[in-house]
């Protein structure tokens, strides 16, 4: 077992309680007088228009999606640096291969105008 | 004693999530659902001593891919799903399939070599750390592997953008 992560387990027990808590405390103590205007969704002061939900652009997807994919590139980059000294130009040059590959799919994405927003 | 009590509470709380996951009606709340259940799995990566992969299962997937299923679920416009029971109507076909993972989940346990300790035991990573001990075996033993991994990081870019472009043009 990891006993270097018990800080972190008591942080994050102290992090829940103390949001639950605040919650629970507000909703013991405060004055509860609703009506309907006070219930309604704030829009910056406006009467709310149309439905929440609507349909999202496409566009969305795509940035998501070349996120994950280049979030992923980078995780396979922190073990690269640390064994970097041990291995040397051996997993420079591997390194190199794995990111001209992925290159490949960056050069696409901006000529099929992926990162254009329109 | 306690590991066990943390391994049974780490189990208890992803199978209740993951059901949480699968029954909510509204599919924003089952995504909420499963970045709670996303971090109970990196806990149970950091208590198996895989601090890196505990590390990537808040960045990728809690960072990530959460993001993009919550977008997805945006795209889908789901104002019809709020009323029917669709994502559970086809539960016999689901029950199969959960057999048939049940079962074999089952035989790999029993192929289990208790108390078997190879190259990497608990005492090597913590002396190394996790990170580097997985650099190690990565980019030495597993270099093909990882450069497939590009491979298919690559189909993932193009079909995101194959499918997505062609959607927009129409």
């Amino acid at each position: 077992m990891p006993t270097a992560y018990l800080p972190v387990l008591i942080f994050l027990m102290v992090a829940t309680a103390f949001g639950i808590g605040a919650l629970v405390i507000g909703e013991l103590f405060r004055i509860k007088r609703p009506y309907r205007d006070k219930l309604m969704p704030y829009e910056s002061g406006n009467a709310p228009v149309g439905e929440p939900r609507i349909r999202f652009s496409v566009k969305f997807y795509i940035i998501a999606m070349l996120f994950v994919v280049f979030d992923v590139e980078a995780v396979f980059l922190y073990p690269w640096a640390l064994v970097f000294d041990r291995i040397g130009l051996y997993a420079f040059v591997e390194m190199i291969i794995f990111i001209i590959i992925l290159l490949v799919g960056y050069i696409y994405a901006w000529k099929k105008e992926a990162f254009v927003w329109d | 004693m306690l590991p066990k009590l943390f391994f049974g509470y780490f189990a208890f709380a992803i199978i209740v999530l993951s059901l949480l996951v699968i029954t909510r009606r509204n599919p924003v709340h089952s995504v909420m659902w499963m970045l709670l259940l996303f971090f109970q799995i990196a806990s149970m990566y950091l208590f198996l001593n895989a601090e890196f992969i505990a590390a990537i299962q808040v960045i990728v997937y809690a960072g990530a891919i959460l993001v993009l299923f919550l977008f997805v679920v945006l795209l889908l416009n789901l104002r019809e799903e709020l009323l029917t029971n669709r994502f559970i109507s086809a539960w016999p076909v689901g029950l199969v399939f959960a057999g048939a993972i049940f079962a074999g989940a089952v035989s790999a346990v029993a192929a289990f070599v208790p108390n078997f300790s190879g190259q990497y035991t608990v005492d090597v990573i913590n002396r190394e750390t996790h990170t580097k001990a997985l650099g190690q075996a990565l980019y030495t033993d597993f270099l093909f592997p990882f450069e497939i991994a590009s491979l298919i990081l690559l189909i993932a870019i193009i079909g995101a953008i194959v499918l997505a472009k062609k959607r927009m043009r129409s």
